[in-house]
């Protein structure tokens, strides 16, 4: 079975990592709650896997699972779901107001004034 | 009273002054009076003991295993800092009083004063060199914000810059120095460091730190070539020069030279970097002081040369050397204060501190002068005044002084400083009092109200009386000298006397007195010569080199930081994949020692499932909608799987997070294009591929190898699970974990997720009151509607649920502590069942059902988590420590009853008030202009009477 979640948590990192390096701020979005998915699992699977063997405690039951791993990712999905919140709503007053989903500021060339000057972002910003 | 109390004094009165200054000047005065006041007389109580001996110490364990604790400690070198700092900075708060004007925010001056002085006393009570650092740099902070408090000058700016960029920049030296140190001393407190004069000078490492330490004091100090700073930080009001640049700030850098000279001095290294630095400074600021026209521009030249004068005393490594030095940092601090308070005496009465536009004054401000010129004469080291004493045992030290082979070279160097010094103070009382009186002055010449002369004379108290009497300053001066140099060697005997004798450094003094009165005799011809003559001007040079770092800067910014975030993201991702593949390839990585668990055809079909989910997600991304409905397959799988593996609280948590994530994307996506357009290159897709399977591997290879083998050290899991029960009452382990073992990080963690919520909501505020507001109420429907958007199957179906699923999430909040379930869970499943209501009848039906605002909701859940926890206290336990306990209320089983239960309760509110804001915040956006708010809860009901337009109602 290890095989089988190391192989889960690789597919969703690449996937991750493929959607963050997309140029619209959904996908990118998609990207990082895949990423998310990853990051949880990995944390959880540190503990070691047991089937099983939840970390309930009975009596005659001497083999449990790690609960610390998992009392740490409980609340990292909890957080990671207002981190999306977040950003999904900067994502979205930044298309509302500007028009525009793309996640990088137009080319700018040497010389054509400064690179951080917002105005040429179209006034994207929130 | 308290060492701490002594520091924490200024820290906590710098809010007073702010508040006060609404109440008037006067009372902001008093108030600041009254802090600095307070913690100098704690001080003083300490006085008897230190002077008989004792070292006061407060001690208090912080972090001891990093060897970070808040100790402090107080000897006579201390005490007469500290003296210094809170004496002196009484009269500046006075003088600063009357020297303000009305236009100057007096509030805003004390507050940046007491920090600083807080941030002083901070560094001379410190026995622990980490907090010793964090003071320092609090130091340059404060005195940043001093200097610049005249923002509107663009000196004032510029001054305050210059300042803190030398001083920030040597303090970085600093910490790696004292880091270095610490690590060749094996600690870090001083007082130990002290003793380990043998190891340090022994040490390799040795060398980088003396020379990282000496940049840190150099800078403070305004040592060559770090001088330039303090003549421009001048721009700072008078009181903020004579407090930071006479007695103190620039004193800091030779209090640590002074604190550390039992460990760093005595080598070859130390003497020739802090002789040579100290002479050259003393003689550079020495003559440039005299070519000065601006009053306060020669005091801040003739600091530096006497910092230097101080610093080649300390460098001479001699026990002789050092108590010159203490004596004439307690001289110096004296007439210098009042040499910077009577040229502020001569500004604010004149409007002109340049001396080609001064002179005559004597009869015109008697009092200024009587000051001014005994206190410049001090300067110049005439007799019968406190200057010439330490600047003879100075000149004395350098007869017997021997650098680079030359035995004539210190001494004659020495003597050309003394020279000039007397010069320029000679100049100061000549230029400025002397000669005619004048018809041309800018204002009318008076002497200032008391509140201004009579600092500046107090001081003249010590300079008058030490000169006539040395004797009185002599077992003071030795005490502190004994601290000084500690174990290393004994106090030199010699008697502190006006008259030693026809020795060398009477005649070096003599020169130097009536060189100086040449140099004053031909100073027309000697200035035109110097005005004619180039040299280097420091500003200059200091501001090419800001601006070639800045243009360094810029290249690698506009190079790394084009505003484009797709090349971070990329960036960052091969970045951390080319250090994994180092650790990887070069790291020894262990045999497997863990069996492998059988494959079972459940398990294979749910990654069968994820795989096949995730493969589809990212060839069909650019259809939206179908990415969520995948998103929900790879959560649901992974919620599975949470459950296979013995995390049955994990998998409760992510589906139920899952169901409100997806209906976040999709309220989002109502609003946003449903396709991405196809735009990155082939070649771009390409790379994309290349680093995602990469990383895809490597987080394979990474998580595989650590499956595959134990825990290389124990793990605190076990201690949980013993003590679960035991300790917390519950034996569910994991919410055990969150609400007790670990309810500190779950606390913060809520607050957090309010946070979230908040920023969402602002967000929200913010765009619906800018020019969005307007398009997204005028904006039309591009699909066709449906005909019912509020169906009563829906409604209906919704409302049967709700009780249903509230007392579901009753249940499972209840049972937490010992089945899986708790706070978190419970909160998702009732922000869910709201959420239900929200999609069935619309939000403004729903919202207007809804009593108590969300934010409030969080605010209580924080609110409750946060009382339970400081319950705690009251039965005399840390924080958050839980009770509990069993009872029977017939005829109900034994239940328990944990204090755990009010943090959990607080979790549950708080998860259910940050999701259902979030939610709320977006649905808030999909408002629309000509949608009337219905009244019902459906749109078509058949119980309803079809009510014809107009009615008869």
């Amino acid at each position: 079975m290890e095989l089988l979640v190391a192989t889960a948590i690789g597919a969703l990192t690449a996937a991750g990592i493929y959607m963050i390096l997309r140029l619209r701020t959904f996908p990118v979005i998609i990207g990082t709650s895949l990423l998310s998915y990853a990051v949880n699992v990995f944390l959880f699977a540190s503990g070691r896997l047991a089937i099983n063997a939840p970390p309930v405690l009975r009596d005659g039951v001497e083999v449990y699972a790690d609960p610390l791993p998992q009392a740490l990712v409980l609340t990292a999905i909890v957080i990671s779901f207002g981190m999306t919140a977040v950003v999904v709503m900067i994502a979205l007053g930044s298309y509302l107001s500007a028009d525009d989903d793309m996640v990088n500021a137009p080319e700018t060339h040497p010389g054509s004034g400064d690179p951080a000057d917002p105005a040429q972002r179209g006034g994207g910003a929130l | 009273m308290s060492l701490f109390l002594i520091i924490a004094l200024p820290f906590l009165g710098v809010l007073l002054p702010g508040l006060m200054i609404q109440a008037g000047r006067q009372s902001c005065f008093i108030i600041t009076f009254l802090v600095t006041a307070s913690a100098a007389i704690g001080l003083a109580t300490h006085a008897p003991a230190v002077l008989a001996g004792e070292v006061v110490t407060a001690q208090l364990n912080w972090l001891p295993s990093l060897g970070l604790n808040v100790n402090l400690f107080l000897d006579p070198l201390g005490l007469m800092f500290a003296g210094l700092i809170l004496g002196i900075g009484l009269l500046i708060i006075t003088y600063a009083r009357f020297y303000l004007s009305r236009d100057d925010n007096m509030g805003e001056f004390y507050s940046y004063l007491l920090l600083f002085q807080g941030a002083m006393v901070g560094i001379v009570l410190s026995d622990n060199i980490l907090m010793l650092l964090i003071f320092w740099e609090l130091t340059s902070l404060s005195s940043f914000l001093l200097i610049g408090f005249w923002k509107h000058t663009a000196e004032g700016r510029q001054g305050a810059r210059m300042a803190l960029t030398v001083t920030g920049m040597g303090g970085l030296a600093l910490i790696g120095g004292m880091l270095l140190l610490g690590q060749i001393a094996g600690s870090y407190d001083l007082t130990v460091i002290l003793e380990k004069r043998d190891l340090v000078q022994a040490s390799p490492l040795y060398v980088p730190a003396l020379i990282l330490i000496l940049i840190g004091c150099f800078t403070k100090s305004a040592q060559f070539p770090f001088h330039f700073w303090l003549p421009h930080a001048m721009a700072a009001p008078t009181p903020v020069s004579a407090y930071l640049h006479s007695a103190t700030m620039v004193k800091a850098g030779l209090f640590l030279m002074a604190r550390l000279w039992p460990v760093l001095s005595g080598t070859d290294l130390w003497v020739i970097l802090v002789c040579s630095a100290g002479l050259i400074t003393m003689v550079l600021g020495a003559v440039i002081a005299l070519f000065k026209d601006d009053l306060k521009a020669l005091l801040a030249f003739s600091t530096v040369s006497h910092l230097g004068l101080i610093t080649f005393l300390l460098g001479t490594g001699t026990p002789f050397g050092a108590m010159a030095a203490v004596f004439h940092i307690l001289n110096h601090a004296s007439f210098k204060a009042a040499l910077f308070m009577s040229a502020g005496i001569v500004d604010h009465a004149l409007h002109t501190r340049d001396m080609k536009r001064l002179g005559g004054l004597r009869r015109l401000m008697p009092i200024t002068f009587s000051v001014a010129t005994i206190a410049a004469l001090s300067m110049a080291g005439i007799p019968l005044l406190n200057g010439f004493l330490s600047k003879e045992m100075m000149l004395e030290e350098a007869y017997h002084t021997t650098l680079f082979g030359s035995p004539y070279l210190v001494a004659g160097v020495a003597t050309l400083g003394a020279l000039f010094s007397a010069a320029y103070s000679f100049r100061f009382i000549s230029h400025t009092f002397l000669g005619p009186v004048r018809n041309d002055y800018p204002a009318k010449p008076h002497d200032p109200e008391v509140g201004l002369w009579l600092p500046p004379a107090l001081l003249m108290i010590p300079v008058i009386l030490i000169g006539v009497a040395p004797f009185l300053a002599e077992p003071f001066v030795k005490t502190v000298t004994q601290a000084v140099i500690g174990n290393a060697a004994d106090v030199p005997t010699a008697h502190f006397k006006i008259w030693h004798g026809l020795v060398p450094a009477l005649w070096m003094s003599v020169i130097a007195v009536v060189g100086g009165l040449i140099l004053l005799a031909a100073f027309a011809p000697l200035a035109r010569l110097w005005a004619a003559t180039p040299r280097p001007e420091a500003k200059d040079i200091f501001d090419r080199i800001i601006t070639a770092a800045v243009g360094i800067g810029h290249v690698f910014a506009n190079r790394l930081h084009n505003n484009s975030f797709t090349r971070y993201a990329s960036i960052f991702v091969a970045t951390v994949i080319a250090v994994g593949a180092h650790a990887w390839f070069t790291g020894v990585n262990a045999a497997p020692t863990r069996e492998m668990l059988p494959i079972t055809p459940v398990g294979f079909a749910g990654w069968l499932m994820l795989i096949l989910a995730t493969a589809f997600l990212v060839t069909v991304h650019r259809n939206r909608l179908a990415v969520l409905i995948l998103m929900g397959i790879i959560g649901l799988m992974v919620s599975v799987g949470f459950n296979y593996f013995s995390a049955p609280d994990l998998a409760l948590t992510q589906i139920s997070v899952e169901v409100v994530t997806i209906v976040l994307l999709l309220l989002a996506l109502n609003f946003m294009p449903n396709t991405t357009p196809v735009e990155s290159t082939k070649g771009a897709r390409a790379r994309d591929i290349v680093l995602a399977l990469a990383g895809g591997i490597a987080a394979t290879g990474l998580i595989y190898s650590m499956l595959m083998s134990d825990f290389p050290i124990a793990s605190i899991s076990e201690y949980h699970l013993a003590n679960s029960y035991k300790g917390g009452g519950g034996t569910n382990v994991v919410n055990v974990i969150l609400v007790d073992f670990r309810g500190f990080d779950t606390f913060g963690e809520i607050i957090v997720l309010g946070i979230a919520a908040l920023v969402i909501y602002a967000l929200t505020e913010a765009l619906l009151s800018g020019p969005v507001r307007a398009r997204l109420l005028n904006r039309g429907y591009e699909e066709v509607r449906a005909g019912n958007a509020h169906p009563l199957m829906m409604v209906v179906l919704t409302r049967v649920l709700m009780p249903v699923v509230l007392m579901v999430g009753v249940y499972i909040f209840l049972r937490g502590h010992n089945e899986p379930g708790g706070g978190f869970i419970a909160g998702l499943v009732v922000a869910i069942a709201v959420l239900m209501q929200y999609m069935a009848s619309g939000f403004t039906w729903a919202d207007r059902r809804q009593r108590y605002p969300y934010h409030g909701i969080i605010g209580a859940g924080v609110l409750c988590a946060g009382l339970t926890g400081i319950g705690a206290w009251f039965a005399g336990v840390p924080f958050l420590s839980s009770a509990f306990g069993y009872f029977r209320i017939p005829p109900m089983e034994e239940f328990e009853l944990a204090t755990a239960m009010g943090f959990d309760l607080g979790v549950f509110l708080a998860v259910v008030g940050a999701v259902m804001l979030s939610l709320e915040s977006f649905s808030r956006l999909g408002r629309r202009a000509g949608i009337e708010a219905s009244d019902y809860a459906m749109d078509i009901d058949p119980s309803r009477p079809e009510i014809s337009t107009g009615g008869e109602s």
